[in-house]
């Protein structure tokens, strides 16, 4: 029989890795806790990078999630710019970077994501991906700039919100977009095409439909060649069209990884091995869908449920409603749930001209999701009903 | 225990009206309101779950 970790690691020095970090401690764990990140940072809050730091609001230490005398207090244990490269798992060891191997006892996957990026575009200036602080920070100097027209590529959230602060600093904004609707596959048609007309209604060139053949200059980028032949001259481009798990350094470990780690109904990868965050992949019994969420909430709350499933095998199966929000503009956009583009959709309260209203969507009789602009409290109440496996009549019912 | 609010780091995303929404309300003004600064002991579990998914790490519990 399996027995609880007496000591932990925990690979990825982020959301997850932390609440992981925190939970342990929180549920009474006392023996030592390992935490191993391949930047340099101390871990540090993403959703400001988009917005608020990238807008020069915020001081770059403003995202900060801990500090050097809190894991102390903590009991802690960080270990910065250090990559693991392999991972044993009969003899349970890592390896790192520098070649070192450490052994492990209790083992939390939490190494995230990367963003997918344009090839052939590695050695243009000027061309960007957001994931991470030090990306942030690159951007941020090259917008401040002031750059005659940035080009963002993928209409998803990431592109969407980086448009917003590009506008946000009175930058000249082109989005291009390969879907005739962004977001569709996701929200919808309709719906995606509100948050097409927000976009236009503040002044980004929304080119959709379209793809991008080429990002050239000489040395630093000049123009963005479409698929249809035209061009646009672009000083900064914004590359965001997704992200891939970090497993490669599981290859050969004996995990099984199919677009994440594959998990058990408990964030449990193998004995004493538990996974969370954008890297981790399980069967989320609420939805009855395997399911690899790249959500802030979902991050922290995968994290700390891993750090308790390590503990206690009573810690039962993970079963979340996803959710996050996006702020683009003065709009909050909220979704919650696990929504398709084909689920039917119903304005349940305010109004789409206004955009300010909350959307449900139903799929086989459920309510399977929630999408609200700037209505927080609605999204929250749906959210709850999703959580209860409600119908989609008693939800179209429902009155908050 | 007392609950405190930075405002000034809190977004209306009404995680925590989700968890305890006879402390916590978003209101139709966006704006959070709280119903029960001062909850009883019974409360604490569901409060620190509040403190804990906050995604602005906007509520802390003083002790006073």
């Amino acid at each position: 029989m399996t027995r609880a970790p007496r000591a932990v690691t925990i690979v990825g020095a982020s959301l997850a890795g932390l609440n992981a970090a925190e939970a342990l401690r929180r549920e009474g764990f006392d023996g030592p806790v390992t935490l191993i990140g391949a930047e340099n940072h101390l871990p540090y809050d993403r959703p400001p990078l988009s917005k608020q730091v990238l807008a020069g609001e915020w001081a770059p230490e403003r995202v900060a999630l801990t500090d050097p005398e809190e894991l102390e207090e903590d009991g802690i244990e960080a270990r910065l710019g250090v990559r693991a490269t392999a991972l044993d798992l009969d003899a349970r060891e890592l390896t790192l970077h520098s070649g070192e191997t450490v052994a492990f006892d209790g083992l939390v996957i939490a190494t995230g994501a990367r963003c997918r990026t344009m090839p052939g575009t590695d050695q243009v200036g000027g061309v960007h991906v957001l994931r991470s602080l030090d990306d942030c920070l690159a951007l941020r100097a090259d917008l401040e700039a002031m750059p005659q027209r940035v080009v963002v590529v993928g209409a998803g959230f990431i592109g969407a919100e980086v448009a917003a602060t590009a506008r946000g600093r009175g930058l000249d904004v082109t989005m291009v977009e390969a879907l005739p609707t962004p977001l569709s596959r996701v929200l919808g048609d309709e719906m995606g095409e509100v948050c097409a007309e927000v976009h236009r209604d503040h002044g980004v060139d929304l080119r959709t439909a379209v793809g991008v053949e080429r990002i050239s200059g000489d040395g630093r980028v000049e123009r963005v060649t479409l698929s249809d032949g035209s061009t646009i001259d672009a000083d900064v481009v914004v590359v965001g069209i997704g992200v891939i798990p970090n497993t490669e350094w599981l290859d050969g470990s004996g995990l099984e990884v199919d677009d994440g780690v594959m998990c058990d109904a408990s964030c449990l990868a193998a004995d004493r091995v538990a996974a969370a965050g954008d890297v981790a992949r399980w069967p989320n019994a609420l939805f009855g869908e395997t399911m690899r969420v790249e959500h802030w909430d979902n991050a922290a709350q995968q994290g700390a449920h891993a750090a308790r499933r390590l503990l206690d095998a009573a810690a039962g199966p993970f079963t979340p409603v996803p959710w996050f929000w996006s702020d683009q503009y003065d709009r909050k956009i909220q979704l919650a749930g696990r929504v398709r583009g084909d689920d039917e959709v119903r304005v349940v309260t305010g109004s789409v001209d206004e955009r300010r209203f909350a959307a449900i969507y139903g799929r086989a009789g459920r309510i399977v999701g929630v999408l609200g602009f700037n209505r927080p409290r609605h999204v929250m109440r749906y959210r709850a009903l999703i959580e209860q496996g409600a119908s989609f009549d008693e939800a179209l019912a429902a009155e908050f | 225990m007392r609950i405190v609010v930075d405002f000034d780091l809190c977004e209306s995303n009404a995680v925590c009206m989700q968890i305890a929404p006879d402390i916590f309300e978003v209101r139709d003004d966006d704006f959070l309101y709280i119903l029960n600064e001062t909850p009883g002991e019974a409360d604490r579990a569901r409060v620190e779950e509040c403190v804990q998914r906050c995604p602005k790490q906007a509520i802390s519990i003083a002790e006073d």
